[in-house]
């Protein structure tokens, strides 16, 4: 059996970082896998161009709950130019397993919901 | 029914023996008669209809209005001219909204149902937008049956489409369809009702003369026909009103004339060469629906059904939440469910590895998921290759899924 259910993500799955919300994020966005149904949020923090804190929400399957979670810990603490060139097999690098089409956008909905944030209207 | 004669009937268990297919509603197992009339009518026939005078071509214009004889009588038309053939549900729901389209003023609304598909759902938003008129949508009980007192507020004067589904693909409900078209033709004679038949035909009886509805939509591959071939089903005195929405070869009786002057229906609604191969496939499966019975098929499919509910139930006790039909007799061959702890797209990945099919996500019924406050579902839909045996299957491996999960 080839399952792509390996300790790795089950393991960000069952014990997601960096999940929750933030009171007072300078950016925050949400994106739908219309498919599933699948919806994340990010609150983000940036100053001086550096994502001090991100945080994550919402509902998923296992890969894209540890897709998010996996991401968002690449992510903190780094400069945004850095994270908004970041490409889809970044974050399939990060998971290190084979998809199929279909679970490869529970991937990468938190790359989207990532971007989207990050270039939405400051909130504070 | 003997279901393993059922299985011999059907080539995929021969290259999958271990398959547990549990996914039919979204589009069922071919079986070996279906195949061979299609190849046939590619190897032995092949030509056009209705246009070519020497044999071959007479040959294949009866062959393809054999097949639609035998769609009016399986739904009980009262002639095949009220049968026209599509591509699909989706199309024939669509075309339905473009023959009518002209008729719609900003005065007017339309109503659907939240229980609805996209396919059924869609069409009557874009047409209503388009058409600066008013979109009502009956919104479903808690149980998830229509609420018809509901509906009844719903429908006025001005109300020129109700659209709604037999069967729920999510739910499995059977909607008393003759009952609902009763109360709309009391509230409003000139209502226009389309039916999506998508999951009922080939499942429950249909007798489309009892059911009065003015339009039925459904999908040959559905029934164990081919893909690409559906059927609309129009009232005869309806459709020779509607004018033609699509142009070309097959539909025209006077081209040159100032005033195009068309064919009676169906012609006039099948331009250019529909899909013949298909259409003579759909023939073949009715005949092989017809040959085991549709209230056979029904007994078979609901018997699962109720199987699989009491089963889930008792192996997953409150931590499952089935979407069925509270009333046993409103049952159809769909059960969906949510399992605490596993996500339908996990559950259908992980089962998926012990080859047992099932559809998970919104089922493209996103407004029924919002209405009953769902982010995601399992569906699990029977037919006659099913047994308890798939369903003992399934929990086992369900329950091996929460372990790993």
């Amino acid at each position: 059996m080839s399952s792509i259910y390996q300790d790795i993500i089950l393991d960000h799955y069952r014990n997601p970082r960096n999940h929750g919300t933030i009171a007072h994020p300078t950016h925050q966005a949400k994106a739908l896998n219309a498919s599933c149904g699948d919806k994340l949020q990010m609150d983000i923090i940036i100053k001086n161009d550096i994502i001090l804190d991100v945080k994550f929400s919402g509902v998923g399957c296992a890969i894209s709950q540890a897709a998010a979670s996996l991401l968002t810990e690449t992510v903190a603490k780094k400069p945004v130019t850095e994270v908004l060139v970041l490409e889809p097999q970044d974050v399939l690098t990060l998971l290190g397993v084979p998809l199929s089409p279909s679970r490869i956008k529970c991937a990468l909905l938190s790359l989207e919901t990532l971007k989207k944030t990050l270039n939405s209207q400051k909130t504070a | 029914m003997n279901i393993t004669d059922i299985k011999k009937a059907f080539p995929i268990f021969t290259h999958h023996p271990d398959l547990i297919y549990l996914d039919s509603a979204a589009t069922a197992l071919k079986p070996a008669v279906v195949i061979a009339s299609e190849q046939a009518y590619y190897e032995q026939c092949s030509t056009n209809i209705a246009r070519g005078i020497y044999p071959l071509a007479e040959q294949t214009t009866t062959a393809f209005e054999e097949s639609r004889a035998t769609v009016a009588r399986f739904i009980g038309a009262r002639t095949p001219e009220e049968v026209i053939f599509t591509a699909g549900t989706t199309a024939s729901l669509n075309l339905t909204a473009d023959l009518l389209a002209s008729r719609i003023t900003k005065e007017d609304n339309i109503v659907t149902t939240a229980l609805e598909h996209h396919s059924n759902f869609l069409p009557w938003k874009e047409l209503a937008k388009r058409n600066k008129a008013e979109l009502r949508i009956v919104p479903v009980t808690e149980t998830g049956t229509l609420h018809l007192e509901a509906l009844k507020k719903l429908v006025d004067n001005h109300t020129k489409i109700v659209a709604f589904s037999a069967t729920s693909n999510v739910l499995g409900t059977i909607n008393p369809v003759s009952e609902i078209i009763r109360i709309i033709r009391s509230l409003n004679k000139e209502t226009v009702i389309i039916v999506d038949a998508a999951q009922a035909v080939g499942h429950i009886p249909v007798d489309v003369v009892a059911w009065d509805a003015d339009f039925i939509a459904f999908s040959g591959h559905k029934l164990f026909g081919p893909t690409g071939v559906g059927v609309l089903f129009g009232k005869q005195t309806l459709l020779n009103q509607l004018s033609p929405v699509a142009f070309g070869g097959g539909m025209v009786l006077d081209a040159c004339a100032l005033e195009t002057l068309y064919k009676d229906a169906p012609a006039r609604f099948e331009a250019g060469t529909p899909n013949i191969a298909g259409i003579i496939g759909l023939g073949a499966a009715i005949t092989f629906i017809e040959s085991i019975g549709v209230a056979e098929i029904h007994a078979h499919e609901t018997k699962l059904a109720r199987y699989a509910c009491q089963a889930l139930q008792k192996a997953f006790g409150d931590d499952i939440r089935i979407l069925a039909a509270k009333n046993p007799e409103d049952q159809s061959s769909i059960v969906s469910f949510t399992l605490t702890g596993a996500h339908p797209h996990d559950t259908a990945q992980l089962l998926g590895e012990h080859n047992i099919c099932v559809r998970a996500g919104l089922q493209c019924a996103a407004p029924l998921h919002e209405a009953l406050n769902l982010s995601a579902t399992t569906r699990l839909s029977f037919s006659i290759y099913n047994t308890e045996h798939d369903i003992d299957l399934l929990i086992t491996r369900l329950k091996e899924i929460r372990t790993i999960l």
